[in-house]
């Protein structure tokens, strides 16, 4: 590979270098730098690829390797386009430079720097200017991601700007049309490609070999599951020490016998870690608990439960209700002599799929007091400490209010809690006597949700 | 009706106290029709607005509002002490000062017990959650070395913090814990809030702000000047560059700041952060970990799975979460419950059912220990302010002094006191007629009583205790699961008259041998930290029965520890009531605390609107039920007229009724041609009283029918 790269005039050793720290990756390096050349260059290259697929960190070690003026910008940081053009302008053109902007640039005062400076320090070199997560640059102003892709004939000077992004380009073309840059793409890793990857960050004081022999174990259990090399990392990180263990102890040093220690355990990791439910510090905590009691893996997920004072249960309840029954019914669930309805025009065509499907409805103040009122058993005060709960729900994100023009008098709410969350609840809340009511509603919203 | 607008005068809408909108109707109400200030004054006493003022010093903002109508305004230009406010208007004031000795000394120290409980209760998490920073500080310090922490470099350590539904409450808690973080691993700690953080630039400037801010003072003075203009001229531009530089610059100058602390940022309430702000501020503190050693703590209200709602898996795969869990709150009422009111430490004592509640304040309204604190210092302040013989209220020696310096008028009171009438009645004729005209021999009496009453409560509490040991263990908890269920049925009559009493004796016959022996153990150490002398011999009687237990003759012995026990229940928890003198100890006016604490303002309005008599006090206004007399102010007439009508109301129809109201008033004949016919005058105050009520939030304009407004309430008719 090296010998075919040769006369894009960079030294043997470096590019040596280069590609000796970006594993997997020759072919999309090489475009790279076929792509990247001292006189004139391409104005834009727009790259794209899933997560962890290598993008940044190719970039990243040719421009740093190859020692070229370049500028790299998150777009996550920059709350303001002054953030941005600052950056770029820092890193190019050294510490001074930012200070020749006024406080909020446009578009037209950077490129009027950028031009002044670049007549000071003209460049033999093609200046880079990379941009992560270019996908946030079509929310920020309208001209901002066409005039990057032609900031080359805009500052008359040699540069090229570099688009990272996981979305694919046909996301970003804007209406009105713009400069096409060169697409890249970077295809996800083989499983090969991952071993050998996951296999390069081994424990110093255990054998490369023994390490990526763990690391085919791994990939074989979460392979099917996971291929973000990110996570993969982190799961080889979690479980190398259980896998080592027998080994710390002296007994076994067999990688088969190694092999089937390991996998009860990743098998377990595979339903909880996978989320990032527990810290890997902790995950480590709860193995050595393990040892004295076979407990199983608590995540954050097995904490759902909250403790609610008595009325807010009911308030959520009755939030519940309102958001997934249709405001018709109310009479016939909450009336006691509602009157006989006929069955079967009970529920309108449109009503009979499943609530739960739809999501919550928004539903007026009114109705959820009226609601609550005859929810709970006993007579309750319309206090303030009763409408503060409701406020509270809402800064608990228990409930939603909807953005609404009347937000004094008549304020509207949704539900934004789940089936089961209510169900617990409602469990707290009555008896067992009364249990079967509560999920007695819930069936009665829909025949469907029955389904459900 | 001009006083509507006072409504949101800052002197009542600072006050937090939901009670005083209430108030602030009544005291529109007043300055609508009352025009001599002398009325108003009286009025001020029979309406509670005067009694919150004078029951709550901690809050003297609330105090200016009731005074702004007073008269003697000039003489109030000292500001007026605490105790001034205790004093004026007390029933008794001769030894109202010595009643605000005690209620001050009482309440500094019950403040200062629940304080320290508190902390306690706090230290396990907090010493956890130091821990925690202190070993991640540890990690990052030590760098590449360990191949272990190498792999989770990229991982911002997070401590999720679950803290309770109640927020208000966790302020001390993370007020506690930004203070040991300063003094022991890091001067570099930050909190936010939601509130202050709605877009990322605001949240990146607290941080910045209050990081950079603060240790400007604290490190090196050479160019503290330069450095906050700095600041200040980057405020639009502020970004973590900045911050690392900060942060480069500070661990480089300060000595000890070279093993590189960390920077604690907290976030106060999570839920209520907007997800895309936070998820974007850790996505670039991300970028930043291998230059700042960055560290968040999360305070979770519901529960952690939060965390999962609020991230995505791509940005919490950059935080190592690490789980902390604190004491559920109604643990912490109970412990709460049993250092301050389950003690004969304190004279002062709560009746059933102001226990009552304020427990259901907790328990069904907002889980929240410090209310539950502040309804107990209003408690306190309300009985010191309304019992005049609450002089006798404090530790049984200086409660003893005061009883011998009682003046005649408090003696007078205390014969006056029922407890103390029906002792009289138990005593002999010789013995009555002296209790009846000797103050001295009174004097006496009084203290022996008082001295009966400590015993009584030394010997009460363990005996509680030892009964809810004993039940507590029982399926289904015939007398409660919690001790506080226990105290209450106690205090409110004779408990062992209860059927539930009765049933836990017949379980406790069939309990199994060791967990009966276990429970009784218990008990017999309770007794013996106790060591009243009539427990200690007791005590021996248990130790042998216990010993004994062992052998076959158990259920002889098992019925004759039970039989004690319940000759200890039948003589030690008799309820308060029964006690001579106990109205000086016992709080007992449940209601006016639930109305202080509990407050209905809609209510208020509809009573207000509904019967102005009820507030307003004027006999023109009395009227019988449900209806509204002539006279009353037009809002009550307008608003009566609007209960009459349905969801829609013609505008035109509501000014006819009106007018033909407003007419019968004004002792028009009803013949007459001119009778209801609507003039400007009566136009105006028809439609000012229509803008109140919208102003209330009854009514609004609707877009159905030009002509109309639709009613916000419902019921009525």
């Amino acid at each position: 590979m090296a010998a075919q790269l040769q006369h894009l005039g960079y030294e043997d050793e470096k590019l040596q270098r280069v590609m000796e720290r970006l594993p997997c990756r020759d072919v999309q390096a090489s475009m790279l730098l076929a792509l990247m050349g001292e006189q004139c260059s391409y104005p834009s290259i727009f790259i794209y690829g899933h997560r962890a697929t290598g993008k940044s960190h190719v970039i990243h070690t040719l421009l740093k390797e190859l020692e070229l003026p370049y500028a790299t910008v998150s777009c996550v940081e920059c709350v303001s386009v002054g953030l941005l053009f600052e950056q770029v302008l820092l890193s190019l053109f050294g510490s001074d430079s930012a200070s020749l902007l006024s406080r909020s640039p446009s578009l037209s005062d950077f490129v009027r720097v950028y031009k002044q400076l670049c007549v000071q320090a003209s460049a033999k070199q093609t200046r880079y200017i990379v941009l992560d997560r270019a996908e946030l640059l079509r929310d920020m102003e309208a001209n901002l991601l066409p005039a990057f892709l032609r900031l080359q004939e805009l500052v008359e000077d040699n540069v090229t700007v570099i688009l990272l992004s996981e979305i694919v380009w046909d996301k970003f073309r804007p209406n009105t049309g713009c400069f096409e840059p060169l697409l890249l793409h970077f295809p996800d890793y083989s499983k090969g490609e991952l071993q050998q990857i996951l296999s390069e960050d081994s424990h110093p004081s255990y054998s490369p070999e023994l390490y990526s022999a763990f690391i085919n174990i791994l990939l074989g259990v979460f392979y099917s599951v996971c291929r973000d090399l990110r996570e993969l990392r982190h799961l080889a990180a979690l479980h190398f020490s259980k896998f080592v263990e027998p080994l710390e102890q002296g007994k076994e040093s067999d990688t088969h016998k190694l092999w089937r220690n390991i996998e009860p355990h990743l098998k377990k990791a595979m339903q909880t870690v996978y989320l990032r439910e527990v810290s890997s510090v902790q995950w480590e905590q709860q193995l050595q608990m393990e040892e004295k009691e076979a407990g199983v893996v608590r995540g954050l997920s097995a904490h759902a439960h909250v403790e609610l004072p008595y009325y807010s249960k009911f308030l959520l309840i009755a939030a519940y209700l309102a958001s997934y029954n249709p405001a018709r019914t109310d009479k016939r669930f909450f009336l006691k002599h509602h009157g006989k309805i006929k069955k079967t025009n009970f529920l309108k065509k449109h009503e009979k799929t499943s609530n739960h499907l739809l999501g919550p409805k928004p539903f007026p103040l009114d109705r959820l007091l009226a609601i609550f009122y005859s929810v709970v058993d006993s007579r309750v005060a319309p206090t303030a400490s009763v409408f503060c709960q409701i406020s509270s729900l809402v800064t608990l994100q228990l409930l939603n209010q909807v953005g609404h023009d009347d937000q004094l008098d008549a304020p509207k709410y949704k539900c934004a809690v789940s089936l089961d969350f209510i169900l617990t609840i409602s469990r707290c809340v009555y008896p067992m006597l009364y249990c079967p009511l509560v999920t007695d509603w819930n069936h009665c919203q829909t025949p469907a949700s029955a389904a459900l | 009706m001009k006083a509507t607008r006072k409504l949101p005068k800052p002197t009542q809408s600072t006050s937090s106290h939901c009670n005083n909108f209430k108030d602030g109707a009544v005291v529109k109400l007043e300055a609508e029709t009352i025009v001599s200030p002398n009325d108003a004054h009286s009025l001020d006493g029979n309406c509670n607005s005067a009694e919150t003022v004078k029951v709550s010093p901690p809050k003297p903002v609330q105090t200016k509002g009731c005074f702004v109508f007073k008269p003697s305004a000039n003489k109030r230009r000292k500001t007026p002490t605490v105790e001034d406010y205790f004093t004026h208007g007390c029933e008794d004031t001769e030894n109202s000062k010595l009643r605000f000795r005690n209620c001050q000394t009482l309440w500094e120290k019950m403040k200062a017990d629940t304080e320290l409980l508190q902390d306690e209760l706090n230290r396990k998490i907090l010493d956890s959650l130091l821990a925690f920073i202190r070993k991640s500080v540890s990690t990052f310090q030590r760098g590449t070395d360990d191949w272990a922490s190498r792999m989770r470099a990229h991982e911002i350590p997070t401590a999720a913090l679950v803290l309770g539904v109640n927020v208000p409450d966790h302020d001390m808690t993370f007020q506690c814990l930004s203070d040991q973080l300063q003094q022991s691993v890091t001067p570099f700690v930050v909190s936010v809030q939601a509130t202050e953080c709605a877009a990322l630039n605001h949240m990146l400037q607290r941080v910045l702000e209050r990081l950079m801010g603060t240790s400007v003072s604290v490190d090196n003075e050479e160019e503290p000047e330069q450095r906050s203009t700095n600041v200040n001229q980057k405020r639009v531009h502020c970004s973590l560059i900045t911050l690392c530089n900060w942060y480069k610059t500070v661990t480089k100058v300060c000595s000890y700041c070279k093993e590189h602390p960390p920077i604690v940022v907290i976030f106060k309430d999570l839920e209520a952060f907007n997800p895309k702000v936070l998820q974007d501020f850790i996505l670039i503190c991300s970028r930043y970990v291998e230059q700042l050693p960055l560290m968040f703590v999360f305070g979770i209200a519901t529960s952690p799975s939060t965390i999962q709602h609020m991230l995505p898996h791509s940005v919490s795969s950059l935080l190592g979460i690490e789980l902390f869990q604190s004491l559920s709150c109604t643990q912490h009422l109970a412990s709460v419950i049993d250092k301050v009111i389950l003690t004969s430490q304190f004279p002062f004592k709560l009746n059933g059912k102001v226990l009552q509640v304020l427990v259901s304040i907790f328990l069904y309204h907002d889980f929240s220990v410090r209310n539950f604190i502040n309804g107990l210092q209003l408690a306190l302040l309300e009985h010191f302010h309304s019992q005049p013989l609450s002089v006798l209220c404090c530790k049984e020696a200086a409660a003893l002094v005061h009883a011998t310096e009682l003046s005649h008028r408090d003696v007078e009171r205390l014969q006056q006191l029922p407890s103390f009438m029906r002792y009289v009645e138990e005593q002999g004729p010789q013995e009555q007629v002296e209790l009846l005209t000797s103050d001295d021999h009174v004097k006496e009496v009084c203290q022996k009583l008082l001295k009966d009453l400590c015993k009584y409560h030394k010997n009460y509490y363990p005996t509680l205790r030892c009964l809810h040991i004993l039940t507590a263990s029982l399926p289904k908890y015939p007398l409660g699961k919690q001790i506080r269920e226990l105290h209450i049925s106690c205090l409110e009559k004779n408990v062992w008259e209860n059927d539930e009493y009765v049933s836990a004796m017949q379980l406790l016959r069939m309990m199994a041998k060791d967990e009966l022996t276990s429970a009784l153990q218990k008990c017999a150490e309770i007794l013996k930290s106790v060591k009243t002398k009539k427990m200690r011999a007791t005590l021996l009687e248990m130790k042998t029965s216990r010993r004994t237990k062992k052998m076959s003759q158990f259920e002889i012995l098992r019925d004759q520890a039970l039989e004690f026990i319940d000759s200890l229940v039948r003589s030690h928890l008799a309820p308060p009531e029964s006690q001579p003198l106990y109205e000086v100890c016992y709080y007992s006016s449940s209601a006016v605390l639930r109305r202080h604490l509990n407050a209905t303002p809609r209510t208020s309005i509809q009573t207000a609107l509904s019967n102005p008599y009820h507030y307003l006090k004027n006999e023109d206004l009395r009227a019988e039920d449900g209806t509204v007399s002539n006279a009353a102010p037009d809002i009550c007439i307008v608003y009566k007229l609007h209960l009459e009508c349905g969801r829609l109301i013609n505008l035109y129809d509501w000014l006819e009724a009106y007018a033909t109201v407003v007419s019968a008033a004004e002792g028009k004949d009803p013949d007459s041609a001119d009778f209801g016919k609507v003039d400007e005058l009566k136009h105006a105050r028809f439609i000012q009283a229509v803008s109140e009520l919208e102003f209330l939030g009854f009514i609004k304009s609707t877009k159905q029918k030009t002509d109309h407004v639709s009613r916000l309430t419902w019921g009525g008719c």
